[in-house]
């Protein structure tokens, strides 16, 4: 579960104030907005890369208004996927398993179950270099989703992608989502993506977030 | 108006050439100052002076001073470099500006004041342990004084070109801030940290203002190779002052031409 709780942002002279918001265990939720609404900068609250000026941040119940970004149990895909330049793929799915001192052939378990949905296998002894951008994502997911966090944070992660690979991307995270049964926040100025993927929608205008369409599905 | 132009811009090539005549007048003065360096001199002047015991004694302090620099610069521009790169702290703009202060201030002032600084009452306390002015770690001081402002420069850039977004995704993966350094940041400035230390290097390498006074001339003692040039052309031997002066040359090309292949090749791979 995610929930913001009236959390105010503050940045030069953008600021949100009051913002609440909650997806519910298991959920995909899309957050809609124009670009320059705060989205970013939500999810980086989330995230605990940005503090919020007062509110709260609870995830899967617990408050992680204090906690350090490493500790709150995340997956997080930025806009740019921010791969590692000087790691190879299977570094990457391997990167956060390995810090939490997973046994090694669980690890490699692990990224070898991952490069295959995300259909990485053949790249796994790549660097990001070289990558085409389908590519690039579908190793941040991977990344992101490596440890198997409670929440997964996802900003714009189909914006730079063609129309073809998007559509992959999105029933890829449509399966792994379900998959992995994290709980989702998935930023994105498209209607189609918030369409195809959302569980809830909100949108963030004006500095204020409405919810604005439950599928009942 | 026409249905098509009638407007023709002039040639393009009246332009390049003016601005190729412009640059290439200085490209031309370095090519000629190397080919008089290397006309003025013969292999036997060569041999010659590097056989002389205080020319070899200045070829090795150069060598080790110029490294035991270059490691110590770069252990402050890392650092320093990251944290003007990546923070906001209370006085910034005085610490930019400090930094600023050896690569604006005339070499001979900087060797000055840290002979005054060793005159002080903590610089002789210091000086009871380590003798330092007019003695090898006075040689290694002067070099470090100058050429570390330029280590800091290099990082700092290095480091602003680095997107902290990777240090921040491998924060949520769950590093440290200096976990995410040592993990994501540092290997991704490798190339910027070769191009410090080769340029740090090589600028110490040329050091001579500060040593001159900080460290004097002693020959078998605080002699660096400019010191060398200084030396040898003060009692007129002008051959090995050339000799030196084309050795010094050579290291230094030697050392440009690394750092451009190493910088070259991590253009490629930014891509």
């Amino acid at each position: 579960m995610i929930v913001l709780d009236n959390v105010t942002i503050r940045q030069g002279t953008f600021a949100l104030v009051g913002a609440s918001l909650r997806v519910t265990t298991g959920q995909y939720g899309v957050l809609m907005g124009r670009t320059g609404s705060g989205k970013t900068s939500l999810l980086e609250c989330i995230a605990g890369l940005r503090r919020p000026a007062s509110g709260r941040v609870r995830l899967g119940g617990e408050d992680v208004t204090q906690f350090p970004p490493g500790a709150r149990g995340i997956g997080y895909v930025p806009q740019e996927g921010a791969l590692f330049r000087e790691m190879t793929v299977y570094e990457h799915l391997a990167f956060a398993p390995h810090l939490r001192g997973w046994p090694a052939p669980v690890i490699d378990e692990r990224v070898r179950e991952l490069a295959e949905s995300l259909r990485l296998t053949h790249l796994l002894r790549s660097k990001p270099h070289g990558l085409s951008g389908g590519e690039s994502q579908r190793v941040a997911l991977g990344r992101a989703l490596s440890f198997r966090p409670r929440v997964l944070l996802l900003d714009e992660p189909l914006a730079s992608l063609d129309e073809p690979t998007r559509d992959e991307m999105i029933d890829l995270l449509k399966r792994l989502s379900a998959r992995e049964g994290s709980t989702v926040l998935h930023v994105t100025h498209s209607r189609t993506e918030a369409e195809r993927l959302a569980d809830v929608t909100f949108r963030l205008e004006d500095g204020a977030i409405s919810e604005f369409k439950r599928e009942s599905s | 108006m026409p249905p098509t132009s009638t407007h023709r811009p002039g040639p393009d090539w009246p332009f390049y050439l003016s601005f190729a005549l412009l640059g290439g007048v200085y490209v031309v003065l370095i090519v000629a100052m190397l080919l008089a360096d290397v006309m003025a001199t013969t292999p036997d002047h060569l041999l010659h002076a590097l056989s002389r015991p205080e020319i070899r004694y200045s070829i090795r302090l150069s060598l080790i001073s110029c490294t035991i620099t270059t490691i110590l610069a770069l252990w402050t521009a890392v650092p320093l470099g990251y944290l003007l790169a990546r923070t906001r702290f209370p006085l910034r703009w005085l610490v930019e500006a400090i930094l600023d202060v050896p690569l604006v201030v005339p070499p001979l002032v900087v060797g000055l004041s840290l002979l005054l600084l060793f005159q002080t009452s903590f610089g002789q306390f210091v000086q009871r342990g380590v003798p330092v002015t007019f003695a090898v770690p006075s040689v290694i001081l002067a070099q470090y004084a100058v050429t570390t402002a330029f280590a800091v420069r290099t990082m700092r850039v290095t480091f602003e070109q680095i997107s902290p977004r990777g240090e921040q995704v491998a924060m949520t993966l769950g590093c440290s801030r200096g976990g995410a350094f040592w993990r994501v940041t540092l290997p991704e400035a490798r190339r910027g940290v070769l191009t410090a230390a080769t340029l740090t290097w090589a600028r110490a390498l040329g050091e001579f203002g500060p040593i001159l006074i900080f460290s004097g001339t002693t020959r078998m003692k605080t002699e660096v190779l400019p010191t060398t040039v200084y030396l040898e052309l003060s009692v007129g031997r002008i051959e090995a002052a050339i000799a030196v002066s084309l050795l010094m040359v050579v290291v230094a090309a030697a050392i440009l031409i690394v750092t451009r292949l190493v910088g070259l090749r991590g253009a490629e791979d930014a891509r």
